[in-house]
């Protein structure tokens, strides 16, 4: 009986150090930076260690373990490299040594973007049809936003008082779109002004905003016909430092007393203390930024307030170019696909079908 | 050529960026990793060209004596005090120009310019933020009026969470058994932000993001140029 | 009485200041509870092994530090209490000096804890999102010394770190632009590291669609109010708690003011009407 068991205890045994498996695959759909591995081994397995070759017979640890079956991914290495892994496994009585190599390399497209790409293509195919539809005479309806029209009682009442325009274009630099859609406006805006012979005055965050304003609203000036208008020290840099440049604000709007504040663009934790001291100076104040989270302050403190989207809308609103126009009908498809999508997937969720959600969110898992 | 050069820089530009984030392959990994790098060199000397902007305002309004130019000159002799103070001595455990400045660091018990950060800049700094406490109060004073349905909803939901966010909310409620915890006030907070909350909050989120995605696409076809200055 | 906007205003400001400065001058010790977002947080950095790299971003000035350092400081103290080593970094200038100050204060209670062994400041970088891309492919190029001009291949901590998915968590601590949603666009979703921070309290409501579940952020300290609700499931007495007497004060005081407008509100109508 003994010898028996004896031997079953053998094959058992054997059968379980013939199953380690120590396994090097590229990492799929990557930039060819990363090596997956894999092992198996016999579950009295009491600690594992992996070490990647560097030269001359000198391994690096990248992982260690307990686990008798795992994986890791090795990153940071050089694509079209051949790397070579060595799996030190030790038992109670017993150690193992395994080696594996794989060459990572890179893939043409990451495949767990394809859902976020055919979205992207949709929205952007939707845009460029309506653009095109626009182009050849089909005319589109854009509904009154408010905060845009009031521009022209803005510039009537600094005019009329002989006070400036205060235009704040944010504090995010220029790498943010709502900048550049904030820019968008303040050249709509800066030629009115100069039709007005008012003068607008825009403190900026960064320098790089800064010599974008400078060239917009001189484009504007000269636009309108006034050239010699244009006062290149009205668009000027305050400092990086965000409250820092509220305090600069602040104190402008309390000296120069300007008729009209405008806040187009990104703001934070700041936006409050620029509306309140506005709403203090009696200004007419118009706000507009995507930061969903400051809109209730610009609600409660601004005459006017541009919502989200309607900042991007704005130069179209404003310009009245039929291609940018046709540009907004695209978006509103894109809010009936984004609908859609919302719906059928909370259906499917609810029959316990996850594909969908699955396919769509592989871009951030 | 002044206009569109810059134009077909920004289609390509935009184009190969826009491919990189699908196309893990080289040589698009590559081209954004240069233009990345272009941008942060870009970005640092940008600060030079801020700092010439604020020297040359502050001097105009100096020299001209417009009114208030007093603080103007405040401005300026700040600016410098703390370029000068960080150029000669350094801050914290980094040398300047004339080293550590063991002298008169004994004398103020830091560094010039660390001296100055800690006593000057950081509470007048502290000061304005904490001037939101202010306003919010001045601004809910105004804002919370019952006016009909929705501004009820509004100052019910506001009453709410700001009690819900203070200790006293738990106090309040804070005997309620296991099984009504949901209308303990901190939990009814909790809800009312992670869920009505979110849900508006991610509807102008998504509408901004097709905003977002619809500028960038004039921008990157050259139908929008307003912001090189100008339109067509 | 009919009153000038400006002056009830004043009044407003004064009693708001009275109330804010009591409860600092005569602590109340009022106790918080703490929420599922906090609680994710600390479950993050708890949950991380020893040994593993996470980095804090300090992406804010002085200006916010009230609500922001005691962050800093309980997420540093929680990392060297789990004998985890920590990567300090800023997308802001000022964010270096915030570093230094919040790592000074826990170093007092943890002076075994090395510079370049334990912890490192490497420093302030411009550019933003663009920086942030750039780490994912290569930290040691975006940095290439400490805040104290080390080398990034003499520091002994960084050995094996050579891009953003080797860290184990990062954290970013933000009052605006760049800060947290960029940390969270560029290395949780390209780059698959879990993001988690803290901000203003009056920037949280725009985070909180982020804590989902595809965990772009894992949880999110919103305000003081989540900073010192860390500081309790720390077992630290910092200085969130102690302001959080000032907040309950001041958050019953607007209540109270808000009361007041509706009654002048029906007053004047009444009068009118």
């Amino acid at each position: 009986m003994q010898k028996y068991l004896l031997f079953f205890f053998i094959i058992i045994f054997s059968s379980s150090l013939s199953a380690n498996i120590f396994e090097a695959n590229d990492s799929p759909w990557d930039d060819g930076k990363a090596i997956d591995l894999r092992w198996e081994l016999s579950p009295m397995v009491q600690q594992v260690v992996i070490s990647r070759y560097v030269s001359d017979d000198n391994w690096i640890p990248v992982h260690s373990s307990t686990e008798a079956i795992g994986s890791f991914t090795d990153t940071g290495l050089e694509a079209n490299t051949e790397y070579q892994y060595r799996l030190n496994a030790t038992f109670s009585d017993d150690s193992l040594v395994l080696l594996t190599s794989a060459m990572p390399s890179e893939q043409w497209f990451y495949m767990g973007k394809l859902g976020f790409l055919l979205i992207l293509l949709l929205v952007c195919l939707a845009i460029l049809y309506y653009i095109h539809a626009a182009h050849h005479g089909k005319e589109f309806f854009i509904r009154h936003i408010a905060g845009l029209d009031s521009m022209e009682e803005s510039i009537g009442r600094a005019t009329e008082k002989g006070k400036p325009i205060l235009y704040v274009p944010g504090i995010s630099d220029l790498d943010d779109i709502q900048t550049i859609a904030s820019l968008t406006i303040l050249s709509h805006l800066a030629e009115r002004c100069a039709e007005y012979n008012t003068d607008i005055i825009v403190p900026c965050r960064f320098s790089m905003v800064l010599s974008a304003a400078r060239e917009v609203v001189k484009e504007a000036y000269m636009k309108a016909g006034k050239p010699d208008a244009y006062k290149s020290d009205n668009i000027f840099y305050l400092t990086d430092d965000q409250f820092g440049f509220v305090a600069g604000i602040d104190g402008i709007m309390l000296r120069e007393q300007p008729a009209a504040n405008f806040f187009m663009g990104s703001f934070y934790a700041e936006s409050l203390i620029l509306a309140e001291t506005g709403f203090s100076t009696g200004a007419i104040q118009t706000a507009g930024t995507a930061q969903a989270h400051q809109l209730p302050f610009f609600v409660v403190t601004c005459d006017y307030t541009l919502i989200g989207e309607e900042l991007f809308a704005a130069s179209a609103y404003l310009s009245r170019d039929p291609q940018q126009l046709g540009s907004l009908r695209g978006h509103d498809f894109g809010k009936a696909l984004v609908i859609l999508l919302i719906i059928v997937g909370v259906i499917l969720e609810i029959l316990g079908i996850s594909n969908l959600k699955e396919f769509i969110a592989g871009a951030i898992t | 050529m002044k206009k569109s050069l810059p134009l077909i820089f920004a289609f390509l530009v935009g184009f190969v960026v826009l491919l990189s984030e699908f196309i893990p392959h080289r040589p698009f990994n590559q081209i954004v990793s240069t233009l990345e790098g272009w941008f942060m060199i870009i970005s640092g000397f940008a600060i030079l060209l801020g700092q010439i902007s604020l020297i040359r305002m502050n001097t105009y309004k100096i020299i001209h004596k417009v009114p208030n130019w007093q603080y103007n000159l405040a401005g300026l002799i700040s600016f410098a005090l703390m370029l000068s103070f960080g150029l000669l001595w350094g801050m914290r455990e980094t040398p300047g120009i004339l080293g550590h400045g063991e002298g008169i660091t004994a004398w103020l018990g830091l560094k010039p310019f660390d001296y100055l950060f800690e006593n000057a800049y950081l509470p007048l700094s502290a000061t304005l933020f904490s001037l939101l406490a202010f306003f919010i109060a001045s601004a809910a004073y105004r804002a919370f009026i019952i006016r009909g349905l929705e501004s009820n909803l509004l100052m019910i939901t506001a009453i709410i969470v700001i009690i819900g966010r203070t200790s006293i909310g738990t106090m309040l409620t804070g005997w309620l058994p296991e099984s009504l915890s949901f209308w303990h006030i901190p939990n009814l907070a909790d809800y009312i932000m992670e869920f009505p909350n979110t849900a508006a909050q991610r509807a102008i989120l998504i509408s901004a993001g097709l905003g977002i995605v619809g500028s960038s696409l004039r921008i990157i076809l050259g139908i929008e140029r307003t912001y090189l200055g100008g339109g067509k | 009485m009919k009153m000038n906007i400006l002056i009830e205003r004043r009044i407003i400001f004064t009693v708001l200041f009275i109330a804010v400065a009591l409860p600092l001058i005569f602590p109340i010790g009022w106790k918080t509870e703490v929420s599922g977002y906090t609680q994710m947080v600390y479950d993050l950095i708890e949950s991380t092994p020893d040994g593993k790299v996470g980095i804090i971003s300090f992406d804010y000035d002085p200006s916010t530090m009230t609500e922001l350092q005691p962050m800093g400081e309980a997420m540093i103290e929680h990392a060297f209490k789990r004998n985890q080593k920590v990567i300090l970094t800023a997308l802001w200038p000022m964010g270096v000096q915030m570093a230094e100050q919040a790592l000074e204060t826990v170093l007092k209670e943890y002076p075994d804890k090395k510079r370049g062994v334990d912890y490192v400041n490497l420093g302030y970088k411009v550019g933003g999102m663009v920086t942030i891309q750039a780490m994912g492919r290569s930290l040691s190029e975006v940095f290439p010394t400490d805040s104290r001009n080390t080398p990034y291949s003499e520091i002994p901590m960084l050995d094996g770190i050579t891009r953003l998915r080797d860290i184990a968590w990062i954290s970013s601590l933000s009052s605006g632009v760049p800060g947290l949603k960029e940390w969270m666009m560029v290395a949780r979703d390209s780059h698959d590291v879990p993001v988690t921070g803290g901000c203003t309290a009056v920037s949280a409501p725009g985070f909180f669609p982020y804590v989902n579940e595809q965990r772009q952020l894992t949880g999110l300290l919103g305000g003081l109010k989540a900073a010192s609700e860390y500081e309790t499931l720390l077992g630290r007495l910092g200085s969130a708690t102690a302001k959080m007497d000032s907040q309950s004060i001041a958050h019953l005081l607007i209540l109270v003011f808000i009361a007041l407008g509706n009654i002048k509100a029906y007053t004047t109508k009444r009068r009118k009407g």
